[in-house]
């Protein structure tokens, strides 16, 4: 019965959604739905804190191997949480210098500011950074012309590894820029005939299958063949 | 001393520790950041058709024009792409445009107000308000997207600083997406530029009038962005070097020859330099690695 229930909704709501995009008069269902929407994606912040707080909980309790990385985890989201909710603010308010702690939530020298600027900045960015230095390890160990295909991918990528910096430009600058029929064959041009030309079809090719994947997969939800999304009914 | 007497160099070279090549990559990004750092000297940028586009965009609007740039990013992607979302708002600054700020990323809130601050803080004739709003971060994603299509305060009641927007004097006229002269994405991933492609810019299409799209995004996102451009997207900045093209055309404009462009404005073309020899190093390391791969491959044949 609520599976049922629930199917029927989302016909309801995917149909009004396709109805709106091309009957303006509905437009006001379709704001309503996407309201919903919304307030939805809101909750979905309060269920994943909870969920956060309760798998990282357990890790502790049970003293599973790392639950020292989850007990800083909680702490840090307990605090944090904490400085956004009671909005603490940053001292002195120019308006309310008598007042502690109630200047701009966000301004320079806040507890917010400072989490954000000493600890997620920091931790984020040194994360990706680190990309930098797998990815060249990686590509001495594994990436080798073993085959035709790997030796395409490989000529692909060093074309527009250099291409895209200033030594493809010196690499091949001999080459006349000013004639058509050479030019070309410049590393930069070469690279932007590879991205906007080889690149561009298969995307393009993968796009239009991803679209009418989803096309056919929100048909079969909307008229109730598909009821994967709803979740085991255990 | 090796505990493979026999062994060739290049079969040595083979087992490299990989920490030799991170210390050859660290090497390879910090000396050219020094370099830079102590002579201020870039590369010269020449811009490509995609970013020469993005720039026309901004500049053919009459002065006065409302953009709306979208910050949907966060700090680890911000190496990539605050240099384009400060390259952005110096320019919209420069044509003296009515700048409106937003983000769909959580994280991106703040770097709305820092870049703000760094580009038009100091400038007297940009007052909040009236020229420049922070909208901050509201979430939903796609449905934001598709909510400020038809009914923008609706998605936005307020500002970032929970100010309403009928309060604020450059919100007046603004109902939906439409009424914007110009959209600016600067996205790191979803939701991003190809969401305000899907939900954001085609449905204004039915509204009878195509809203102009501006977008800048990471190296790895730009190849899905491609296929919108020129149509959807009026202009691409991808990845680091197109952020270094742009500014390039920006500090033509904005500079007279010989002057010095401050530092905050170069931060894009600064990051080519150590972009250059990571990427030189890159190919040094595919290189040497196949060199040792066919190596073995010919050893292995002849034994």
């Amino acid at each position: 019965m609520g599976r049922n229930a629930a199917a029927v909704l989302a016909s309801i709501v995917g149909l009004v959604m396709v109805l709106t995009a091309f009957a303006r008069p509905l437009e006001f269902l379709g704001t309503a739905v996407v309201d919903w929407f919304n307030v939805l994606a809101a909750i979905a912040f309060v269920l994943g804190g909870a969920n956060l707080l309760k798998m990282n909980l357990l890790k502790i309790s049970a003293r599973d191997a790392g639950w020292g990385y989850s007990a800083v985890t909680v702490s840090v989201f307990l605090i944090t949480i904490g400085v956004g909710l009671l909005k603490v603010g940053a001292h002195p308010d120019p308006l309310h210098p008598d007042v502690a702690l109630s200047g701009d939530k966000e301004a320079v020298g806040g507890a917010f500011w400072w989490l954000y600027e000493y600890a997620m900045s920091p931790i984020t960015s040194t994360l990706f950074a680190l990309l930098a230095f797998y990815v060249a390890s990686a590509a001495f160990r594994a990436f080798r012309a073993k085959n035709t295909a790997a030796i395409l991918l490989l000529g692909t990528a060093f074309v527009v590894l250099l291409g895209r910096v200033y030594v493809g430009v010196l690499l091949t600058s001999w080459i006349p820029a000013d004639n058509a029929w050479v030019s070309w064959l410049r590393l930069e041009n070469l690279s932007g005939i590879i991205m906007g030309v080889f690149n561009n079809a298969g995307t393009r090719a993968m796009m239009i299958g991803i679209a009418i994947g989803i096309a056919a997969t929100s048909l079969k939800i909307l008229v109730g063949l598909d009821r994967s999304y709803l979740g085991s009914s255990d | 001393m090796s505990d493979r007497p026999n062994e060739s160099f290049l079969a040595r070279l083979d087992r490299i520790d990989r920490r030799w090549i991170f210390l050859m990559m660290a090497i390879a990004v910090a000396g050219p950041i020094i370099w830079v750092g102590v002579t201020g000297r870039t590369f010269p940028e020449t811009a490509t058709p995609a970013v020469q586009g993005a720039f026309d965009a901004i500049e053919r609007l009459p002065e006065g024009s409302k953009v709306l740039i979208s910050f949907d990013f966060d700090p680890a992607s911000a190496g990539e792409l605050q240099p384009m979302a400060t390259g952005f708002i110096h320019h919209c600054q420069l044509r003296k445009h009515r700048i409106y700020a937003m983000t769909l990323w959580a994280p991106g809130s703040p770097l709305i107000g820092a870049t703000l601050a760094d580009v038009i803080g100091s400038d007297p004739s940009y007052r909040y308000g009236e020229n420049f709003v922070d909208l901050g971060y509201q979430a939903g994603n796609e449905g934001v997207m598709k909510q400020v299509g038809v009914d923008f305060p609706k998605a936005f009641p307020n500002d970032s600083k929970g100010t309403p927007l009928a309060r604020i004097p450059m919100m007046q006229g603004i109902t939906r997406l439409s009424d914007f002269d110009i959209l600016i994405s600067v996205s790191a991933g979803y939701p991003g530029g190809k969401e305000w492609v899907q939900y954001g810019v085609s449905p204004t299409l039915t509204q009878g009038h195509r809203l102009p799209f501006v977008a800048g995004s990471t190296g790895v996102q730009t190849p899905q962005m491609i296929p919108y451009y020129p149509v959807q997207m009026s202009g691409i900045l991808g990845a680091i070097k197109g952020a270094a093209e742009y500014e390039s055309l920006v500090n033509a404009k904005a500079t007279a020859p010989g002057e010095t462009v401050p530092a905050k404005y170069q931060e894009a073309q600064r990051r080519m330099a150590p972009q250059l020899f990571g990427h030189s190093l890159m190919v040094g390391l595919i290189l040497v690695g196949n060199v040792i791969f066919f190596a073995g491959r010919r050893k292995g044949a002849a034994e």
